[in-house]
C-alpha cells in the first residue's frame, strides 16, 4: 500500500500537506514507468523557479529518461516556495525514495482542499484499472 | 496488435513490450544502455520478425523491382544486398528497404510500419510485369545477431556454410539448427558486424533458444528495440519516420549510395524529382552532439542566436560516444563543427553539428 498521508493524481503526482504549505512529488509507479527499474535511465529533471504561480493541472517541469520525457503537473493551484535541487542533481534519489527525499516542489496553495484528488486506495484502484 | 512467433517468449523473459509499427514488440529486456553496451562489446540477439519480408519471383522480377526502387538492382552481384528506397514521383520515400539479389528471386526486407503500404504500392505498379509478389512476413521469422561475437555464435549452429566466406552485405544459404536452406545475411542496423537469419515461423523459438544456449558463454543477451534505435543512430543509419518520410527525401538525407541515376537502370518512380534535388539541395541531414543533460528529440528546433536554422529528427543518449546525440536537418551551408543551440521546452542547450556516423565498425 502506498502512503495514505497524501493524495494522488491520474498523472502520477502526489501532494502532501505540511503545515501552511504542500509538498509535491511523483509516485513510485511514475518513476518505474520512466526508468524501468533502472535508476541510471533517468537523465534530467527540470523544476520551476521559486515564486512561480501555478494553476491546477499546469505543467511546472519535466522529467526525462533515456527514452521518454514526462510532464510534471501541479495537482492544485499555488505558488512555488521551494524546490528540491538535490533531486534535480541526483535523479537516483527518485528511484530510492520517491515519497520523502525525492520530493520535487513545495507550494503555498491558493486553497487547501485536496478533495478532488485520489487517496491511496483510489490510486491503487486507478493503477489496477489502467494496467497494460 | 500483431504478435511475432516469439511474443510469448519475450513476455517470459520479462521484456517491456510496446506497440511498434502495428506489432507488440520488446522495447527492452533490461536497462537500455546496458543492452547497447552488450552489442558494442559482445553480441546481442534481436527478434526482427515484425519487419516485412517480400519475395519477388518470375522472369521480370528484376525489371519490376528496378522500376520502383532507387538502387540499381541489375548491378547487384549475385548473392549480394543493397540499400534502396521506394519513392513517390515527388522523390519522397514511402519506405526504405534492403534488396537481396538471388539466383531466382529478389528478396526485400521492409519496415514493419510500412509493409502494407509497400505491398499495395508493389501490387499497384506490377502492371504487365511477369512477376509474382509473395508476402513472407507471417510465414518467416527474422532473428539478428549483432556484435563482434556474432560469427562465432552462429557458426556453432551452422553447417554447409562457412560464415567467414560471407562478406558484408552478402548472403548465403546453409543448414542452421538443422534447418536446411536457411537464408543468412551479413547485415544489420547497429554499425556492428553481424547476421540476419530467416527461418520458418514455427522454428523461431527453437533457433532463439539454441542461439541463447551457445551464445550465453560469449556474453550474448536479448536486445530490444530501444537499444536498437540507439545503435542505429550511433551508426548514422536512417529510420523511416525520422530521417526520411513523406517530406524528407533520401538525397538530402545523405543516402546517395542507395540511389542510382545511371541511364542503364532505366526509368524509376521518383528519379526526375530526386535528380532535381541532387542538383539543388536546400537542406542536409547532419549529426549533432551536445554536452548538456537533455537529450535531443524529434521536433526540437535548432538555433544560431535568434535565427532558427533547423530541427532535430532523432536523438538518444549515446553510451558509446559518451554524450547525447541526434540527427537533424540544417541548411546545406551549415557545416560540421558549427555551434548551434537546441531549444527544449523554451530553454536553450549548446550543441555542435558533426559528421555521420558517430560510430561504425563495419564502415571503417
Amino acid at each position: 500500500m502506498r502512503p495514505n498521508d497524501r493524495k494522488y493524481t491520474e498523472s502520477h503526482e502526489w501532494i502532501k500537506p505540511d503545515g501552511e504549505t504542500m509538498v509535491i512529488g511523483i509516485t513510485d509507479f511514475a518513476v518505474a514507468e520512466l526508468s524501468n527499474g533502472n535508476e541510471g535511465d533517468l537523465v534530467y529533471c527540470d523544476l520551476p523557479e521559486i515564486g512561480r504561480v501555478l494553476e491546477a493541472g499546469e505543467t511546472f517541469g519535466e522529467i526525462e529518461s533515456v527514452k521518454a520525457v514526462a510532464d510534471l503537473n501541479c495537482p492544485i493551484a499555488g505558488e512555488v516556495v521551494d524546490i528540491n535541487t538535490a533531486t534535480e542533481e541526483h535523479l537516483e534519489i527518485l528511484s530510492q525514495d520517491p515519497w520523502n527525499a525525492g520530493w520535487l516542489v513545495r507550494i503555498k496553495p491558493v486553497a487547501k482542499s485536496l478533495d478532488k484528488l485520489m487517496d491511496a486506495a483510489a490510486y491503487e484502484k486507478f493503477l489496477a484499472a489502467h494496467k497494460h | 496488435m500483431k504478435h511475432t512467433p516469439l511474443h510469448a517468449l519475450h513476455q517470459r523473459l520479462g521484456a517491456k513490450l510496446v506497440e511498434f509499427g502495428g506489432w507488440h514488440m520488446p522495447v527492452q529486456y533490461g536497462p537500455i544502455l546496458e543492452e547497447v553496451k552488450t552489442v558494442r562489446s559482445k553480441v546481442g540477439l534481436f527478434d526482427l520478425s515484425h519487419m516485412g519480408r517480400v519475395r519477388v519471383t518470375g522472369p521480370e522480377r528484376e525489371r519490376f523491382v528496378e522500376s520502383l526502387v532507387t538502387c540499381f538492382v541489375g548491378k547487384i552481384p549475385q548473392s549480394a544486398i543493397r540499400y534502396g528506397l521506394f519513392c513517390k514521383a515527388d522523390g519522397n520515400p514511402i519506405d526504405d528497404l534492403l534488396v537481396y539479389r538471388g539466383a531466382d528471386e529478389v528478396f526485400l526486407v521492409v519496415n514493419a510500419s510500412n509493409t502494407a503500404v509497400d505491398l499495395a504500392w508493389m501490387r499497384e505498379h506490377l502492371g504487365k510485369h511477369d512477376a509474382r509478389i509473395e508476402d513472407q512476413t507471417d510465414s518467416l521469422a527474422m532473428l539478428a545477431l549483432q556484435g563482434q561475437e556474432s560469427q562465432a555464435v552462429l557458426q556453432e549452429l551452422t553447417r554447409d556454410l562457412d560464415l567467414a566466406s560471407i562478406g558484408y552485405y552478402k548472403f548465403g544459404f546453409g543448414t542452421v539448427c538443422g534447418l536446411k536452406h536457411t537464408r543468412v545475411s551479413r547485415t544489420g542496423y547497429t554499425g556492428e558486424d553481424g547476421f540476419e537469419v530467416y527461418v520458418p515461423a514455427s522454428e523461431a523459438e527453437r533457433l532463439w533458444n539454441e542461439l541463447t544456449r551457445v551464445g550465453t558463454p560469449r556474453g550474448l543477451k536479448p536486445i530490444g528495440l530501444g537499444a536498437r534505435d540507439t545503435l542505429r543512430l550511433e551508426a548514422g543509419m536512417p529510420l523511416y519516420g525520422h530521417e526520411i518520410d513523406a517530406t524528407h527525401n533520401p538525397v538530402e538525407a545523405g543516402l546517395n549510395f542507395g540511389i542510382s541515376f545511371a541511364p542503364e537502370k532505366g526509368e524509376w518512380i521518383g528519379r526526375a524529382a530526386l535528380a532535381a534535388v541532387a542538383k539543388n539541395p536546400v537542406r542536409r541531414l547532419t549529426g549533432l552532439k551536445t554536452a548538456g543533460p537533455r537529450v535531443p528529440r524529434q521536433g526540437h528546433k535548432l538555433f544560431q542566436g535568434a535565427t532558427e536554422v533547423g530541427y532535430v529528427v532523432s536523438g538518444s543518449v549515446s553510451p558509446t560516444i559518451g554524450a547525447n546525440i541526434g540527427t537533424g536537418y540544417v541548411p546545406v551551408a551549415l557545416q560540421a563543427g558549427a555551434a548551434v543551440e537546441l531549444e527544449i521546452s523554451g530553454k536553450r542547450q549548446a550543441a555542435e553539428l558533426c559528421a555521420l556516423p558517430f560510430f561504425s565498425r563495419t564502415r571503417k
